[in-house]
């Protein structure tokens, strides 16, 4: 433990650890220090200025989120002069800044907006700067837009992008008054190594970075006539709904959320975790197929580790960066995209409605799959597979907008056929979710029996460590997979791309081997999604991976293999795992892209 | 003008080309570590950048630290309106620049060290080189283990700012660091460094040459000692003069200026204008209780003769910080845009006389919470502007 | 191998691929090119493994790495404080008159750029220049255009 420092903080004596801030020591005495460039998810930038505080015997006043406390210390953070300074600083942002609140994606959710009404910043008397600005609005990705004349420069997404995401599609350009926040010479993030995980946004104080929303295009679907709106959820979202609506962080919504679906028009309400069974099923036996090419063939092509492919933020990721990888990326499609190729067929042709009247929309806690579903390729249904994609907060809006009081709903259960996720598809939603799902399932189909782990809960894969490491040795293999006997199973886990980039330079480099590696883009996993509510850190991501394992185990069913809608499909649909059929609607391939 | 007033005295230290600087490493290599602080702390040397740190106290610091690997660099990123002394004391006795920076790398314990040319001062190079050679050499010969290199720099106002100077040597964007840490403790590459302006190293060589007591003799109490200067504006004798700390504003002007003399800028567009009125009253030198101000300064001094319009001034002083601002900090960033507009919205009378009381304020934050020196100094010379020639920024 | 990826492999390999290098390899193509190009940028970005954004928001911070075409000689007049007093704007029209273009205006032969830059530490020689790295000092509207024709007859 670290040696502890006394100071105080308005006059009240504080003891904390030498390696606190000023502005975590006040924290410890519940005083409230604004700040904005500030991210508890990042390192220090100490730029904005408004945590500034005064430090009796300095004439100038200190960034408290920047200044180590030390010994004797006196600070006031609520001074005449520094509420002076405090209020100078948001006004100078606000001159930079077009104010259009009332018309702004992030009205009601801007961290500037609340500190300018804490401070009462009424009238203007500095000039507008903003008539002079070549302010430019990005909004060529379907994913993320990006409006300069929101920015403060804060730079949270700048560190995000490099530290979190180890993306660097944007940076800090120019100097002085033109400095800025820029991609490779200005383009749009269509055109970048933007992976579109969403980061960005979700660490955004204002409305600089949001996503492309879809909203009024699905209000447009669910108006007509004609149109049969099936509706699907992925599993983070379940956890992550009630947030946005005024409920607490990890509270689990599914029933709510479902019953207000219905509410809003949408004509089948679906859940994705079906297909996350579906995808545990091809995957797995991807993997196992995989398996069996290295060990009985000994086929020189197979390439492992096989890693998943259900985050497009790091699909794409791993196509900018590590193109040479691209054969070892499963080739599953995600299960957002299984599900759209299946409900223009399978589902469609089962309610007996004409493919091309369905309007396939999914709510994704996740911005990549945006662009997901806009990629060329994904139109194996013979139409788009998936027409619209909504984040969780779209949705809130959308609840919001019908004038639904989410509380107080009616538990309602999602319809059939693919309605029926089992507790293996819920954990999709969480980072090890997937390697866990496909443990539960394969271990099982490999020997006959249930993973060893106490009640299936694979816990070295679970949490938010960086990379998760975990070793399963197969005994006891039924005929079919006995070349399999005696294999230690090697897997490992990651989420956040700067980790998903640590692990694959170790296995660039040979440090390490793996047979299966889960990687997700955004930090928790899918619950942590860039399309999830604000704010986020490492806290909030805790409570709601504890709401998904708790989903989980609720759960009747609690692996993919033993889904009843799972088990039909192949038995009327599919036959079975990497089928033709499979193949035609389930998988799919990768492009290599620029590196900029 | 060879009349030498009673309180400016020329000096001839500096740029006294003397051949010796073997003589004087083999000396300091044959003093203790202890022995050679102590005489700079005791020489009351501060650092002729403009900022006047105790040049013998970072030594000191950085000595402290048990880092294996620390380093020593030249900050030669003059780039101070109306300052070029820097680049005159590189050309004319590099020599003594280097044998500065050895004696401190000795002290501090660096084997390597860097001078950060700025880019506008690429010319030098060849010249250095030659001269880093011979020096080089010198050090084989002496048996010091230290290594001189160049680094460029490219146009960047913000780099002499001793951490953006680093941030740049580590080939990122100059944009000052927080502090602390300071570069005593974390500097180039993380490692505890020392950065030195070129003329406080060239002093240095001065003190270890004659001892602390003769630079310590020159100058005023908590100013001592010489300081180069570069005099340019109205003056029928711009250039380089090494003159005594401690003199007043009138005593400079009374040998600079050609008798038209309506302002004097002391220290740069960062610095203060000084006013007729108050020539008599300010002295130049770090701070201290002397008669009326003391302005402390990286040896700037541009005379302004009647003709010249201070609302002119001033603008070319913001158009230049709003540019040359590295624009991550709030308050300097938009601070500087909020100046520049704001003078030329009085002046076209789009904004009230009184708009510039609130300016005026607007600079008092500014200095009180911007990162750097760069935004903190800025008000210096907006207020001193302002609050002396308030009526040339209205009409 | 084309000539901006042996020129950028020749410097990677002259400084080394740490980012502290970076500075000495943008300055390297500049003094070889006079601007650095996408396709310069994305060689150094892959190069270094620094992702490209990050060395194209570098380059712009600093006013001597031109981002975009620059002509043979990139003429930088000082237009700071006594540069300024001492008649600049005159250098700048007579620059102007001789070569044809304005400020921030290449010529169309790709010789000549006209700039202006922030104190080059000639103050008591105001007005001052530079093209390319060479400083000029105490110009007049006349010696100004003595010395570009010296320059234009150059090749």
């Amino acid at each position: 433990m670290s040696n502890m420092v006394n100071l105080t903080i308005n006059g009240i004596a504080v003891s904390v650890e030498e390696d606190k801030t000023i502005l975590e020591a006040a924290k410890e005495l519940h005083i409230k220090i604004p700040t904005l460039c500030y991210h508890k998810d990042l390192c220090v930038a100490g730029n904005c200025r408004v945590c500034v505080v005064e430090q009796v015997g300095n004439h100038k006043l200190v960034a408290s989120c920047a200044t180590p406390v030390s010994e004797g210390m006196e600070i006031n953070t609520n001074t005449l002069k520094v509420r002076n300074c405090r209020k100078h600083i948001i006004e100078l942002l606000l001159t930079e800044h077009r104010e259009e609140c009332t018309k702004c994606y992030r009205n009601g959710h801007c961290e500037l907006q609340e500190l300018s009404a804490e401070y009462q910043i009424t009238n203007q008397d500095f000039i507008d700067l903003v008539p002079d600005k070549n302010y430019t609005i990005d909004m060529l990705s379907p994913a993320i837009e990006k409006d300069d004349s929101k920015c403060i420069r804060c730079q949270r997404c700048v560190r995000t992008c490099a530290e979190i995401q180890s993306v660097g599609a944007i940076a800090v350009a120019h100097k002085g008054s033109e400095m800025k926040i820029s991609t490779f010479f200005d383009r749009s993030l269509d055109e970048v190594v933007c992976t579109n995980c969403g980061q960005c946004i979700v660490h955004c104080p204002t409305g600089a970075l949001t996503e492309k929303s879809y909203v009024e295009k699905v209000w447009d679907a669910i108006a007509d006539p004609e149109a049969h709106v099936v509706v699907q959820t992925a599993p983070a979202v379940r956890v992550g709904l009630g947030e946005e609506l005024g409920l607490g962080s990890g509270t689990r919504v599914t029933e709510k959320m479902v019953s207000a679906l219905r509410r809003l028009g949408f004509d089948s309400v679906l859940d994705t975790n079906f297909t996350a069974d579906l995808t545990i099923m091809e995957e797995g036996t991807e993997l196992l197929t995989r398996l069996k090419r290295a060990l009985v063939e000994d086929d020189p092509d197979v390439a492992l580790p096989m890693a998943t492919s259900c985050s497009p933020g790091w699909v794409k990721y791993i196509e900018h960066k590590y193109p040479e990888y691209l054969p070892n990326l499963s080739t599953c499609k995600s299960p957002q995209q299984m599900f759209g190729a299946l409900a223009k067929t399978y589902y469609a042709k089962n309610i007996k409605v004409a493919p091309e009247n369905i309007v396939s929309v999914s709510i994704m806690p996740c911005t990549a799959k945006k662009f997901e579903a806009n990629r060329p390729e994904m139109k194996d249904s013979g139409y788009k597979d998936v027409d619209f994609v909504l984040t969780t907060r779209e949705l809130a809006v959308m609840i919001r907008q019908a004038g639904i009081e989410f509380e107080k709903l009616n538990d309602e259960s999602f319809d059939s056929i693919m309605g029926i996720g089992s507790g293996a598809g819920v954990i999709f939603g969480a980072t090890g979710g997937v390697m866990e799902a496909a443990l539960r399932t394969a271990y099982e189909i490999v020997t006959g029996r249930e993973v060893p782990f106490d009640n299936l809960e694979i816990t070295p894969v679970r949490g938010l460590e960086g990379v998760k490491e975990a070793t399963v040795k197969i005994e006891g293999t039924v005929k079919e997979w006995d070349f399999l006997e005696g294999v230690e199973l090697k897997c490992a886990v990651t989420n956040g791309l700067e980790n998903a980039h640590q692990l694959m330079e170790a296995i660039k480099r040979g440090d390490k081997f793996y047979h299966f590696i889960e990687i997700m883009a955004c930090p928790g996993g899918c619950l942590g999604g860039g399309g999830q509510p604000f704010p986020v850190d490492n806290e909030i991501r805790l409570k709601r991976m504890e709401a998904i394992y708790a989903e989980d185990r609720d759960l009747p069913i609690r692996k993919s293999h033993e889904n009843p809608e799972i088990i039909q499909i192949y038995k009327e649909f599919l036959e079975k795992p990497l089928s033709h059929k499979s193949h035609k609607l389930l998988h799919t391939s990768y492009v290599k892209r620029e590196q900029y | 003008m060879t009349t030498t007033k009673k309180q400016l005295h020329r000096i001839d230290l500096i740029f006294k080309n003397e051949d010796d600087c073997k003589e004087i490493l083999r000396n300091a290599l044959s003093r203790s570590d202890q022995e050679i602080v102590n005489e700079m702390v005791n020489s009351g040397l501060k650092g002729r950048g403009g900022a006047g740190f105790p040049t013998g106290l970072k030594w000191k610091l950085t000595a402290e630290s048990k880092e294996k690997e620390k380093y020593v660099i030249c900050n030669a990123d003059e780039g101070e309106p109306g300052t070029f002394k820097d680049r005159e004391i590189l050309t004319r006795v590099p020599h003594k620049v280097l044998s500065g920076m050895a004696i401190c790398a000795k002290i501090i314990g660096a084997q390597k060290g860097y001078i950060y040319l700025r880019g506008e001062y690429k010319f030098l190079v060849p010249d250095l080189k030659k001269e880093l050679r011979k020096f080089h050499d010198i050090l084989d010969e002496l048996g010091l283990d230290f290594r001189v290199d160049i680094f460029l720099g490219s146009g960047a106002y913000i780099c002499g700012e001793e951490s953006a100077l680093i941030e740049s040597m580590e080939g990122k964007r100059g944009e000052p660091r927080n502090k602390p840490p300071f570069p005593s403790v974390k500097g180039f590459k993380g490692k505890p460094t020392v950065v030195n302006n070129v003329e406080t190293l060239a002093h240095s060589y001065t003190i270890l040459k004659f001892g602390a007591k003769k630079f310590r003799d020159l100058g005023v109490k908590d100013s001592r000692g010489s300081k180069v200067f570069s005099v340019s504006g109205d003056t029928p004798i711009p250039g380089i003069y090494e003159l005594e700390l401690g003199m007043t504003v009138q005593d400079f002007v009374d040998d600079f200026s050609d008798g038209d003399c309506k302002a004097v800028q002391v220290g740069g567009a960062s610095g203060f204008l000084v006013p007729r009125k108050r020539f008599g009253k300010t002295t130049i030198g770090y701070q201290g209780k002397l008669t009326g101000i003391s302005l402390p300064t990286g040896g700037s001094m541009m005379i302004f003769n009647s003709s010249r319009s201070m609302y002119n001034v001033l603008n070319n002083y913001l158009d230049f910080f709003e540019e040359e601002s590295c624009g991550q900090c709030t308050p300097c960033r938009v601070g500087c845009q909020q100046l520049l507009k704001g003078i030329k919205a009085v002046k076209r009378g789009e904004k009230p006389t009184s708009y510039l009381n609130q300016l005026l304020k607007l600079t008092e934050t500014m200095k009180l919470t911007a990162k750097c020196g760069l935004g903190q100094s800025v008000a210096n010379s907006f207020s001193s502007i302002v609050e002396n020639f308030r009526e040339e920024m209205i009409y | 191998m084309d000539f901006h990826e042996k020129l950028v492999q020749n410097l990677v390999f002259k400084h080394g691929k740490d980012r502290e290098n970076l500075l000495p390899i943008l300055q390297g193509v500049i003094d070889q090119e006079r601007y650095l190009s996408e396709e310069v940028i994305l060689k150094i970005s892959k190069e270094m493994s620094i992702p490209a954004a990050d060395v194209y928001g570098t380059a712009s911070f600093y006013s001597f790495l031109d981002i975009e075409p620059r002509g043979k000689f990139v003429i930088r007049v000082c237009k700071t404080i006594t540069c300024a007093m001492k008649g600049k704007n005159q250098i700048i029209q007579s620059i102007e008159n001789f070569l044809k273009i304005k400020v921030g205006e290449t010529t169309i032969d790709k010789k000549f750029t006209i700039l202006q830059t922030n104190c080059l530490g000639w103050c008591h020689k105001a007005p001052a220049m530079l093209i390319n790295d060479e400083i000029y000092t105490e110009l007049t509207p006349e010696s100004v255009v003595d010395i570009l024709r010296e320059y234009k007859e150059e090749n």
